[in-house]
């Protein structure tokens, strides 16, 4: 495990869109219908992202996770339904207003998605860039992030001569250079073999505990379920520990059926579970939510599905 | 009196509003081509302002297109003299060679052949670069990190474009003549001082005007072109491949087309 001190970067003054409404939902997506010329893939979709929380997109391929982050950043645009975020409906936004809207969000792409033209300081950088940051911040900044994700050794490289992992790492610190308080990860496991696998998620986790971003991730590993569910970052010691509070939530809704969230148990939830922020699933099947609810009731649902779908990922 | 057989009727039932809906397509890319070449135009008048990639593409542009341009200028140069020397020399009338090569290259072939080069060269480049920055999710990265893709992709190459193929043509004309002019020397005997006299005589306000109006308008297509065709990029590499293949081939058949109209216009403007 990584024991390196995360970025300490002091979070930029941001208009509204940085700070979360007190008592409503950091992201809210409500009834997301999206297809296109094969049909539709997202039928009417709902649920919220809580400040703190990591909530964890599952579902088979081609089920509409990578949609639905894009829909959150508004890099797509709903057929029908609302996605609001930071108490701002994103829908009918002008692009003007996106832009900025962007600059308050982190984004992980699948396969990291650099710019292949510019090295990996000038890939991390760019976002201070075109803030018209200073030099000097800009290069302590880019240098903390990339200490960060342990890549400061690669600041000049193109992201060509990089491994896959290590451009995912490079794409989280380009993420996280100016601690945005959201962020989508797009499976950023996804094609990487199991060492480098626990490096991002323990990455992602640190992301989480130190500075206290709420995250929403897609992926198809489970395994990267439970190791967000399961682990905390240990701001004392450094070190990624085992979380005994498990920072689950009750579970709102269950397997196959929807059922109405509770917003004050949901809160109170979050008030006890301070130290640990909460990681719930949802998994998509057919364009709806099929299951929503903490990892741990996931692992010990008895839907014939849910379990098929863990027993794939062992 | 005939009546349409019912079959027949049937038959095209599916196809009209097929043909409908293609044609409504094609509409509608025509809208998003000129909505987004607005923007790109617009985008100048407003900050931010990418000053350095704008330098950084009229580089690779201006100054790498230079040998190929300077290359096939000489050569167009030479050959028209050659072509036009063998019909003077049945009148002997070979000193009005030079008239010839001026108003042909500086009026027309000087701005369209340049022109028909920097879009095999650049749009291509352009196509192939946008539309691999789109497929590998770079364009989306550069939405999400806050920044407008047109502004920060297609502005620059549009003004770098429109600011450097005036120059390239210039250049074209220029070494066209000089070709036009060691050709004339060595095959027709013609001296430097008849050549030029008449060469530069030859020319008036006029068709300098038609020379270089034309290369700011084909300007213009060609970097439209090539950003919106690497911008609507689908489909992974084979999609990269379509998008540079069109921006070529859509971009010359344009300004081709553009040209005939251009000069029409141009001609009626000076009384030529």
């Amino acid at each position: 495990m990584t024991s390196a001190a995360p970025p300490v970067t002091p979070a930029k003054s941001r208009d509204t869109f940085g700070e979360p409404v007190p008592g409503a939902p950091l992201v809210s997506f409500k009834d997301i219908h999206l297809g296109f010329e094969e049909g539709d893939v997202l039928r009417g979709v709902s649920f919220d992202v809580w400040p703190g929380e990591t909530k964890i997109l599952l579902g088979e391929g081609g089920s509409g996770k990578t949609l639905l982050l894009k829909l959150g950043a508004r890099l797509l645009r709903p057929d029908s339904g609302t996605v609001t975020v930071m108490g701002k409906d994103i829908g009918e936004m002008p692009e003007k207003e996106l832009l900025n809207f962007r600059r308050h969000i982190g984004f992980v792409f699948q396969e990291g998605a650099l710019f292949d033209a510019m090295t990996v300081a000038e890939n991390v950088s760019f976002r201070l860039v075109e803030e018209n940051v200073a030099e000097s911040e800009i290069e302590s900044s880019v240098r903390e992030a990339l200490r960060f994700v342990e890549m400061e050794p690669s600041i000049e490289k193109y992201p060509g001569e990089l491994s896959g992992g290590m451009r995912r790492r490079v794409s989280i610190a380009r993420a996280l250079v100016d601690r945005p308080p959201l962020v989508f990860y797009d499976s950023p496991t996804a094609g990487l073999d199991p060492v480098t696998c626990q490096t991002i998620i323990t990455l992602i986790l640190r992301g989480r505990d130190s500075q206290g971003v709420t995250s929403l991730l897609a992926t198809q590993r489970v395994q990267d379920a439970f190791g967000l569910a399961n682990f905390r970052f240990d701001k004392e010691t450094g070190k990624i520990v085992r979380d005994k509070s498990n920072g689950a939530q009750p579970s709102q809704v269950s397997a196959g059926r929807s059922v109405e969230r509770s917003e004050q148990s949901a809160q109170a939830s979050r008030v006890e579970n301070a130290e640990a922020p909460p990681t719930n699933v949802v998994v998509l099947r057919g364009g709806i939510i099929y299951f929503e609810g903490p990892a741990d009731e996931l692992l010990h649902s008895s839907d014939e599905y849910l379990k098929k779908f863990l027993a794939s990922a062992e | 009196m005939f009546h349409t057989m019912p079959e027949e009727n049937e038959a095209l039932e599916p196809v009209i509003p097929a043909v409908m809906e293609g044609i409504k397509r094609q509409v509608l890319v025509v809208q998003d081509y000129a909505k987004l070449s607005f923007e790109s135009i617009a985008n100048v008048f407003t900050p931010p302002r990418y000053w350095t990639d704008t330098l950084e593409q009229m580089d690779i542009i201006g100054v790498g297109s230079l040998p190929i341009i300077v290359l096939t200028g000489f050569f167009i140069g030479g050959v028209l003299v050659l072509q036009t020397a063998s019909q003077f020399e049945r009148f002997g009338e070979t000193a009005l060679t030079g008239d010839a090569v001026a108003l042909a290259l500086v009026r027309e072939l000087g701005p369209a052949i340049t022109a028909l080069l920097v879009a095999g060269r650049n749009a291509s480049g352009i196509a192939s670069e946008i539309g691999s920055m789109v497929v590998t999710e770079q364009v989306d990265a550069m939405r999400a990190l806050g920044t407008d893709p047109v502004r920060k992709l297609m502005t620059p190459r549009v003004v770098a474009t429109v600011l450097m193929l005036p120059l390239l043509t210039a250049v074209s004309d220029f070494v066209g003549l000089v070709g036009g002019f060691l050709v004339a020397y060595f095959t027709l005997r013609l001296g430097p001082i008849q050549f030029w006299t008449r060469a530069i005589h030859a020319l008036d306000f006029g068709d300098l005007v038609q020379g270089f109006i034309k290369p700011f308008i084909f300007a213009f297509i060609i970097s439209t072109v090539a950003c919106f065709m690497g911008l609507r990029v689908k489909g992974g590499t084979q999609g990269v491949g379509r998008a540079t293949t069109s921006a070529v081939v859509v971009s010359s058949v344009i300004l081709l087309v553009v040209d005939t109209f251009i000069t029409r216009i141009l001609l009626w403007a000076f009384n030529k």
